[in-house]
């Protein structure tokens, strides 16, 4: 079972949900969490374990070879990403611009372009007493956020078995990563807050779940902030509200210290409870 | 022209909050870019009236044209992206996944692939309730390139405001450390990060900040929120000074921010509170350095 964590824009609790809940349901069955937010993963300051594994991750870029390139340019014609050029007689690769279509490498008449793998982040994998921690960490200035992404999913489907409960903490947003994030899954969990802001970033996140043909609820973190605006839109568009997390200081002053919440607040606990029971019931 | 860039590595923070009030008290002397596309937030608060819509394009997907395919399978070999499929005997792109390299179209024996632009979202200008001009945009869903949205309101902003002659340019920073938020802060004077006194909060302060100085900006810090945990709050004040980046001031947990949200007022709107008086101050800072 396959469950992703998502939230139209960051802020709204996501992190806060998926660690507490990933540690609350590892109690009872086998559970992998991981941190797909690649750009800014910080599940890991909430959750002590051993690094049993980790890896870089490379994309594919070309790499040019003079000795055969005939300068014929036809590399510089074929990429449709700018990330090859030509220049007097030679020919630059910018593998931040490439997007690993090989298409500039297969077509060299010389094979001159030979795709080589260039580092773009690691891939680090955690263990606790009952609980795998899996996380994605982009490198800094790194622009692609999908082929890291893509690789800890894969990471995952190879190493855990179809029984196991993974639950993908994905990036803010409505764009390519978090599509890359939601796709597979069974269920996509929404974490949203009652304001103004949450409401519209939650209407965004709802378009893109229908455009995927994905099945998703939301959860309403710091209920009672705001005002009544993402109950009422749920309602109104038949949208399951699978929790209600109180607002509470108490929890922002235990996420500050990097602390679980449920051990200690006994809402939060409840909350859990019946995201478990509701996920546990859509399969 | 001064440009400052409000960014937080993190959500939450309350970043757009702290752009909008700066941009209530600089009136028409300013012109806002809300640069956060993915989740763009920043016209809820400040009414922004959508008076020009623009339709954006960026990529392209493939477009099989059926009747003339012959089904040789050529093009879901090359296809690194797996967007074709075969579906009833047909090939087919899903244009979810395509990323539009062209690759399939050239190799296509008989010229059935087409390459079709794609609109990706919504560039606008507005005008705001503080009556300063706005240049805004929205992702479409399930799109890319939002580094060249983004590219492009801070453009059009830019433009604007030199255009028009107005002292200040606020722009609300995209999230994160990827290309979004590089294209958000190239050419700023200043980029004011706003973090708050929790572990991730810093952590991401750090990642942030490492990004800023690869670009060398000046940089300035306000710390939200620092009461929730002291301790996290004197790290951050520690990284702050080894980087020696300006803290402009420091703010309690505080609900204002919600409740302000609530209505779509900004803080200064919302009604005489500390807070308010915070965010004056800070700003007449910010614009202390944005003119030394
Ligand atoms: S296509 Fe190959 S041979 Fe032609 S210029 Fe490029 S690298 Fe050289
Ligand atoms: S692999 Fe594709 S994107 Fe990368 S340089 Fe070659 S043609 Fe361009
Ligand atoms: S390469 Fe062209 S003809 Fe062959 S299956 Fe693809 S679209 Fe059809
Ligand atoms: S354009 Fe590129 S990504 Fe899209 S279908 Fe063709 S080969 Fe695949």
């Amino acid at each position: 079972m396959k469950i992703t964590i998502a939230s139209g824009k960051g802020g709204t609790g996501k992190t806060t949900i998926s660690t507490n809940l990933s540690s609350y349901l590892a109690k009872e069955a086998d559970v992998v969490l991981a941190d797909l937010d690649v750009e800014e993963p910080n599940s890991k300051l909430f959750i002590e374990g051993n690094l049993i594994f980790e890896k870089a991750c490379d994309k594919m870029v070309p790499q040019w070879k003079k000795e055969e390139c005939t300068l014929c340019g036809n590399c510089e014609e074929v990429c449709r990403f700018n990330a090859v050029i030509k220049v007097g007689d030679e020919i630059l690769v910018f593998p931040e611009l490439c997007h690993s279509c090989y298409a500039c490498s297969e077509l060299c008449p010389t094979e001159s372009l030979p795709m080589m793998p260039q580092k773009i982040g690691e891939l680090k994998h955690f263990k606790t007493e009952n609980l795998d921690f899996v996380e994605g960490r982009l490198d800094i200035g790194e622009e692609q956020a999908v082929p890291l992404i893509s690789q800890v999913i894969e990471y995952i489907d190879e190493k855990f078995s179809q029984d196991t409960i993974k639950l993908f903490d994905a990036p803010p947003g409505t764009s390519c990563p978090v599509i890359e994030a939601s796709r597979g899954s069974d269920f996509v969990i929404l974490v949203t807050e009652s304001t103004p802001f949450g409401l519209n970033d939650l209407k965004l996140a709802v378009e893109t779940m229908r455009v995927l043909c994905q099945k998703f609820g939301v959860v309403i973190n710091r209920h009672g902030i705001g005002d009544n605006g993402v109950e009422e839109y749920c309602n109104a568009e038949g949208i399951p509200i699978i929790a209600k997390i109180p607002n509470d200081r108490r929890v922002a002053e235990l996420y500050s210290k990097g602390e679980l919440i449920y051990p200690k607040i006994q809402e939060f606990e409840t909350a859990l409870k019946q995201i478990a029971q509701f996920v546990g019931g859509v399969k | 022209m001064k440009e400052v860039v409000i960014i937080s590595g993190k959500g939450g923070t309350g970043k757009t909050s702290f752009a909008a009030s700066f941009a209530y008290l600089e009136k028409e002397n300013a012109v806002i870019a809300d640069c956060d596309v993915d989740a763009a937030n920043m016209h809820l608060l400040l009414e922004a009236d959508f008076r020009y819509q623009e339709d954006f394009y960026s990529g392209e997907i493939a477009v099989i044209d059926e009747e003339n395919c012959i089904n040789c399978g050529e093009c879901k070999e090359v296809c690194r992206f797996d967007a074709i499929h075969v579906i009833d005997d047909q090939h087919r792109v899903d244009p979810i996944s395509c990323e539009g390299c062209w690759y399939c179209s050239r190799v296509c024996p008989v010229e059935a692939i087409d390459m079709k632009t794609q609109k990706v979202g919504d560039f606008y200008l507005s005008m705001t309730k503080a009556q300063s001009e706005m240049v805004h945009a929205k992702l479409g869903f399930a799109a890319e390139n939002s580094g060249k949205l983004v590219a492009k309101v801070k453009n059009e902003a830019k433009k604007l405001t030199l255009a028009n002659k107005k002292e200040f340019l606020i722009v609300d920073g995209s999230p994160g450390v990827g290309c979004p938020v590089i294209s958000s802060l190239s050419g700023a004077d200043l980029a004011l990060l706003v973090t708050e006194a929790t572990v991730s909060g810093l952590h991401d302060l750090k990642r942030v900040y490492k990004l800023v100085k690869s670009f060398n900006i000046e940089a300035a810090c306000i710390i939200n929120k620092y009461d929730l945990n002291i301790d996290v709050t004197k790290e951050i004040e520690a990284f702050l000074e080894e980087e020696d980046i300006t803290l402009i001031t420091k703010i309690a947990y505080d609900e204002t921010f919600a409740k302000a949200l609530s209505q779509a007022k900004t803080i200064i709107e919302y009604g005489d509170s500390s807070l308010k008086t915070e965010i004056e101050k800070s700003w007449q800072y910010i614009k202390n350095i944005l003119r030394s």
